[in-house]
């Protein structure tokens, strides 16, 4: 695990991010603190706004107020508001979605080399005239396309199409796809929904090999309670688009305000 | 694999099945005739049997290079996984490296053909390298991109038009134009991209549809372009400055008892763009397994996953329909000295529902489905020569069965990354 300073370093920030969409506040002046290389965990009843979150941080949304500042490195920050999903992408922040969107037509190893897009620079002349930089370039992207699918355990299904594999792969492809951007945070959608227990079991596993393998910080939408505690350092509840709670699993717990916007008021 | 040896072990019973189909499909076109002279239909029904020998043995001989092929694969790699789908040879035809030997036979083989043809069958052949051009092209934008584009004759015109245009008032040769059509054709492109950026599916077929028929209105109804009379007397491409058929012609006729007819710059014309199609066949290729390919195939797929892993779609739209468009610039310049005479009626909505169909015939995303649709639809008319009237409506059937019996195309696509790697 990594020392304890490394992980008092804020990556990514909101300052008062409030995003309505007509009438409906989906966030509410939200500010959060993410650290570096830790994960943190978004829950929070459905309708909360986690996902219009993630969508606001890499760009599907234009926040409506607020900043997003992210801090690339301990010298460099920048704002993310209002601009577009691949810049924010190409910045380092790759995203699953709740409903996994791969490219179903193309092989599982084409997928990931799609993730790989931001990492190459050959444009037309390259593609035309195959020179040694594109050479070089296209061999080093498939070799590590491959050892991430290896080290992932997709490594057999690599000339299968994405959408004749089955639904924990395809959930694990999608991350793996995330990852071949080298992104700096990790934002997993619902990495668990509809998944069995056993494969919400590997999925942990890959969260904390992750992790440990490619340093990069993680943040989740979850609501499979029981991941979220384990792998979780932070955690922020929302609900109706205000954040009620930020804390460790251990406080939140036993926060009463988590409690109540999950179980309902108690009768005074 | 143990699904496709079991599919090959009864070739015998495939051969005649695909016989059966070629003759069902081919019916219409090989077996009736009609005689439009006395307004009778007549039935050859002795082709039917010349037919069905040709598709069996043909289906034979596929399955015994498919079978060979896969050993071959299968020994050097045993127990690897490329568990794909069925993969035939035709599909892996142009994907492998060590076909080159193949390849080259062949292109020696078109090379020399033309010499022993009629000028007919030369119009023919020559015509079809052109579609193969133009399908070549919009493959990018329809089968790789996912644009549909119902425009794109629109293009093809620029070409010809560029070719005919300069040549009738400055007199610029055809060495000068080709370039120039196809980079008037790619600009063409990007005008009609930068619109349309923010159009996906249905709404863009509508804007790329209008595209087309401005621009055919704009050639019918412009003085600059002799309007609907069209422009003629276009000169054929130069040869250093030489008459082919005058310098060259005697000595082939009395030396190698050539056609005496034969028309040497029509054969040049063929051989320019026999040359134009392998380059942008080699080009076809590159690009679908670059990053550029890539990201039109990912663009494609899911636009939303696109954009989340760094890819512009803005980008990648423009660069699609831009290099799309002067593969048809490139054609049209060519058709242009092919046919010598051109008009605002040889771009319009149904030659662009023509290439399209080439692309959906042959399979989307396919380059060698593409060269095989190409070679088909524009042989076809041909053959239908007689039954001119029901063209389309055969077409249209043919469409139909396609659609329902094998709706990926004559050769499907074959993501070949896997097999490279």
């Amino acid at each position: 695990m990594s020392p304890k300073n490394n992980l008092s370093d804020t990556i990514l920030e909101t300052k008062a991010l409030t995003m309505h969409f007509g009438g409906l506040m989906a966030l509410n002046s939200v500010s959060l603190k993410i650290q570096r290389l830790s994960i943190t965990a978004l829950i929070g009843p459905n309708g909360a706004g986690k996902t219009t979150l993630f969508n606001c941080l890499t760009g599907l949304y234009k926040p409506s107020g607020g900043q997003i500042i992210f801090n690339k490195s301990s010298r460099e920050s920048l704002h993310l508001n209002g601009r577009a999903p691949y810049c924010v992408s190409r910045l380092g922040l790759a995203r699953t979605f709740q409903n996994i969107r791969l490219f179903n037509n193309l092989t599982v190893l084409e997928n990931v080399l799609i993730g790989g897009h931001c990492r190459l620079k050959s444009g037309l002349w390259g593609a035309l005239f195959r020179g040694r930089k594109t050479k070089k370039e296209e061999k080093d992207i498939l070799e590590y396309s491959h050892s991430l699918l290896k080290n992932y355990g997709l490594a057999r299904e690599a000339g299968s199409l994405a959408k004749n594999l089955p639904y924990g792969a395809q959930r694990r492809l999608e991350i793996i796809r995330a990852l071949a951007a080298g992104p700096s945070i990790l934002l997993l959608d619902e990495p668990a929904a509809g998944l069995n227990l056993a494969e919400t079991k590997e999925l942990e596993e890959i969260i904390e090999k992750v992790r440990d393998l490619e340093k990069l910080t993680i943040i989740l939408i979850e609501h499979d309670m029981s991941l979220v505690m384990s792998i979780s350092h932070q955690i922020h509840v929302l609900d109706y688009g205000r954040l009620i709670a930020s804390g460790p699993p251990e406080a939140i717990r036993c926060d009463p305000q988590v409690i109540r916007a999950y179980l309902g008021a108690a009768a005074s | 694999m143990p699904q496709i040896s079991s599919k090959t072990s009864k070739p015998v019973l495939r051969a005649l099945f695909s016989a059966l189909w070629l003759a069902f499909l081919a019916l219409p076109i090989l077996v009736f005739r009609v005689n439009s002279i006395s307004g009778i239909i007549e039935y050859q029904w002795s082709r039917l049997p010349k037919l069905l020998a040709a598709g069996f043995l043909a289906s034979l001989l596929w399955n015994y290079f498919q079978k060979r092929h896969l050993l071959k694969q299968e020994s050097p790699k045993a127990g690897s996984s490329s568990a794909g789908p069925p993969i035939t040879w035709a599909d892996r035809f142009l994907a492998r490296t060590d076909r080159y030997r193949w390849l080259s036979l062949l292109g020696f083989g078109l090379m020399v053909l033309p010499f022993f043809c009629s000028p007919y069958a030369v119009k023919i052949l020559t015509t079809a390298l052109i579609y193969i051009t133009l399908g070549l092209g919009l493959n990018i934008v329809v089968g790789v991109s996912g644009l549909l584009h119902l425009g794109y004759a629109a293009f093809f015109a620029v070409g010809a038009y560029v070719y005919g245009l300069l040549n009738y008032y400055f007199g610029w040769g055809f060495w000068v134009c080709l370039p120039l059509g196809t980079l008037s054709a790619a600009l063409a492109g990007l005008l009609l991209g930068l619109p349309v950026i923010r159009l996906t599916g249905d709404y863009l077929a509508i804007v790329t549809l209008g595209f087309g028929e401005i621009v055919r209105l704009l050639l019918t109804n412009s003085s600059l372009t002799m309007g609907p009379r069209g422009i003629g007397n276009i000169p054929p491409p130069g040869f250093f400055g030489l008459d082919l058929n005058e310098k060259f012609r005697p000595f082939l006729v009395e030396h190698l008892a050539l056609n005496p007819y034969m028309d040497l710059n029509k054969i040049w014309i063929y051989l320019i763009i026999l040359l134009i199609v392998v380059l942008t066949t080699i080009a076809a290729l590159r690009l679908e397994n670059s990053r550029l390919g890539r990201a039109w195939l990912a663009l494609r797929e899911d636009e939303t996953a696109c954009q989340s892993v760094g890819i512009s779609p803005s980008q990648a739209k423009l660069t699609a329909l831009t290099l799309g468009s002067s593969f048809a610039g490139l054609a049209g310049v060519v058709f242009a000295a092919q046919i010598t005479f051109i008009a605002p009626s040889s771009f319009s909505f149904m030659d662009s529902i023509y290439i399209l169909t080439i692309v959906v015939l042959g399979g989307m995303g396919s380059i060698s489905g593409v060269i095989a649709g190409a070679a088909v639809i524009s042989c076809l008319p041909e053959f239908l020569r007689e039954a001119e009237e029901y063209r389309f409506l055969i077409f249209g059937a043919l469409m139909v069965l396609m659609m329902v019996y094998r709706p990926q195309g004559l050769i499907r696509s074959v993501r070949s990354v896997c097999s490279r790697s």
